[in-house]
């Protein structure tokens, strides 16, 4: 069924753009550490806020070359009172592929320096600029987006069992049991989502690492999202265990338990599909809103929310506006998942023409 | 009669979702580690009597279901404790509330008068270029991040100058007439309002497109074309209708929608509503704060579902009767 999905995704025109555009964002992400010129971790202070590298490929004689870049000067405006920067055109540094650079960990196992795009060791190369701290922005938005776009799924794989299990025992037993159960998911939903987030990630102790940190706001995002698909849940299982097959296990002498999660929760697989993809971008966005603020994925992790918090400075913004790009990035994901997500309703509900 | 009746059974149920809702939100806030009153504490300008009369309210030296108990009486009684700085939390929200009610209502109004129509002339034009641009439009406007549009809109209002950046009025508001004080007052909305209105119109659009789409499908529809009558009557005399009311349930979860996506948009743009007053109270650890706005914005969501409630009871009929046989 599965592959069926696919082959029919790939049959839809802005279905497949999007396959393609996710496709391009997931494999840069795995091969981050390759990809990008720097570490996510590296600095250079004297380089803070230092615009895009520029390439020339035509050299000052007007010949083709092999493309170079120019280091950036800083330098202090007296009469504007600014800083501004400017070519440093007394050396050419070469921009070499598949070159030896900074130490890392390919995938995290094996130890490597080559990059795809480097440049000698007294060049830099940013081809996004740098940000306060003079770290390369193109290299953060790659290790930031293995934050940022997993994260939506892990919250997912967290929430699933939970409203799953939370649905399939409310609509089952039902009576008291169900309106007990019901009354408190709807409290929950009752709560405005974001301020329930926020205030959540308030209460996360100072002073965690950032693995724990990172795994507390997959919980947290969970905690959100699990009462509304949970009340979808209920609502098929009171419809699914009225089913013959249902009252047959029961009469074999099935336990309870085993009734929901062998026969009844199984039949709900197509509606978790498209509840799967269609909240993907949700979390994205929650993730990326609560690092905005400050309260989700800290300093120095990068998260493409965290790197936009820079972009609260709009005097920041006006003159550095490389570092909206995270902003366009979040677009561009959650706009895949959308067209991704109208395409499986489409397919598995024939009837519905949403798109 | 009956209309009435059930309208009266909702507004009671409401009341159990309420407790519950308090419970949560009150142990989340006593699980943190915070202190409460630490900020109160080195505010040098709260007096010890203050302190004295928060730790008695609070019940702090007791058990925490007592604290709670405390908790919920004063709370009836529309005693909602100070904030950290000392200043009354009823009269803080008394002057947010009404800001986010201003937006949200405003926002919810304008989505309603485009996007209905652009639904219907999408549905009614299916598959045609316009509809497929819209189709478009809207998959943009769901996918823009609420604070990177308001972060745009930002500089956009910095470059031009056109549009003040930020807060709801002019330094020199008390000085202007009325008419003056209600110019002011649009100028200072319309980024904020724009934000959140793409938002809620490119997910109204295609709910309405959706719905129109299914009803156009039915048999009675087919029957009423088969009759003769003319497009125009068949789709608002009879489709329309059926169109409308699964908005009206959606009416709620957009108020739901509208008072998250406000917080990150009263954020940007310094814009004094509950979302942001949330905000701040967080980051402050403003404990009395915190758990009076998180009433209201619950209050505020249930409401607003109450209110989608009775409005489907008076568009839909079928509801009506429903309701009597419950």
């Amino acid at each position: 069924m599965i592959r069926d999905l696919i082959k029919q995704l790939w049959k839809d025109k802005f279905a497949r753009i999007a396959l393609i555009v996710l496709g391009v964002i997931y494999f840069s992400l795995l091969f981050a550490d390759f990809i990008a010129p720097y570490t996510k971790d590296f600095s250079d202070r004297s380089m803070a806020y230092v615009p895009p590298s520029k390439i020339f490929t035509i050299d000052e004689n007007g010949k083709l070359s092999r493309p170079y870049t120019y280091n950036y000067k800083r330098e202090f405006d007296d009469v504007d009172l600014k800083i501004v920067y400017s070519l440093d055109r007394s050396q050419k540094h070469y921009i070499n592929f598949f070159a030896k650079g900074q130490p890392y960990k390919f995938l995290g196992l094996i130890p490597m320096k080559r990059h795809l795009v480097t440049t000698d060791n007294s060049g830099r190369l940013f081809l996004l600029g740098t940000d306060i701290n003079g770290r390369d922005v193109f290299s953060r938005i790659l290790f930031g987006g293995r934050i940022s776009m997993t994260i939506g799924f892990l919250a997912l794989f967290v929430l699933f069992p939970i409203g799953l299990l939370y649905g399939g025992i409310a609509g089952y037993f039902g009576g008291k049991t169900d309106i007990v159960m019901m009354r408190f998911a709807e409290a929950v939903m009752s709560i405005p989502s974001f301020y329930l987030l926020i205030i959540l990630a308030s209460i996360l102790p100072s002073g965690m690492t950032s693995v724990q940190r990172f795994m507390l706001i997959v919980i947290i995002l969970a905690l959100i999202g699990w009462a509304g698909f949970a009340r979808i849940v209920r609502g098929m299982v009171l419809s699914i265990k009225t089913q013959e097959y249902v009252q047959a296990a029961k009469s074999i002498g099935a336990s309870n338990l085993r009734i929901i999660i062998k026969h009844i929760l199984p039949q709900t697989t197509s509606f978790v599909i498209v509840a799967m993809t269609l909240s993907v971008p949700s979390y994205i966005l929650s993730e990326s809103g609560l690092s905005f603020l400050g309260l989700g994925i800290q300093q120095p992790d990068a998260s493409w929310g965290n790197m936009l918090k820079e972009a609260q400075e709009y005097t920041n913004i006006i003159y550095r506006p490389w570092l909206l790009t995270p902003g366009f990035l979040i677009f561009v994901a959650v706009l895949a998942f959308n067209l991704i997500g109208d395409t499986i309703r489409d397919v598995l509900d024939p009837k519905s023409k949403v798109r | 009669m009956q209309i009435l009746k059930y309208i009266l059974k909702r507004i009671i149920q409401t009341i159990p979702l309420l407790i519950i809702v308090s419970l949560i939100s009150f142990f989340i806030i006593r699980l943190s580690p915070v202190d409460p009153l630490a900020e109160l504490r080195l505010n040098p300008s709260v007096s010890k009597e203050t302190l004295q009369a928060e730790t008695q309210r609070l019940g702090l030296d007791k058990p925490i279901i007592i604290q709670y108990a405390k908790w919920a009486k004063s709370f009836l009684k529309g005693d909602l404790g100070v904030t950290s700085s000392g200043e009354k939390v009823s009269t803080k929200l008394k002057e947010r509330i009404p800001n986010t009610l201003l937006l949200t209502v405003i926002v919810i109004f304008l989505a309603w008068i485009v996007g209905v129509p652009l639904g219907i002339a999408a549905a009614v034009n299916w598959k045609t270029p316009f509809d497929r641009i819209l189709t478009v439009l809207t998959s943009i406007g769901m996918a823009i991040p609420s604070f990177f549009f308001a972060v745009l809109l930002l500089i956009f209002a910095v470059k031009t100058g056109w549009f003040p950046v930020g807060g709801l009025t002019s330094s020199n508001f008390m000085d202007m007439n009325l008419s003056h004080k209600i110019l002011d007052i649009t100028h200072h909305l319309i980024l904020p309002v724009t934000v959140l209105f793409t938002l809620s119109l490119a997910g109204l659009q295609r709910q309405m497109r959706g719905n129109l789409l299914d009803v156009l499908d039915s048999d009675y529809v087919k029957f009423a074309r088969a009759k003769g009558l003319s497009e125009f009557k068949v789709i608002f005399k009879h489709a329309l209708r059926n169109a409308v009311n699964p908005l009206i349930t959606l009416l709620g979860f957009e108020f739901a929608g509208l008072l998250s996506g406000a917080a990150l948009t009263e954020y940007v743009f310094q814009y004094p509503g509950l979302g942001r007053l949330i905000l701040e109270a967080v980051l402050k650890s403003d404990i009395n704060l915190v758990m009076a706005s998180l009433m209201m914005g619950a209050i505020m969501l249930i409401a607003g579902n109450l209110i989608a409630d009775i409005l489907l009871i008076i568009a839909d009929p079928r509801i009506r009767e429903g309701a009597q046989n419950d």
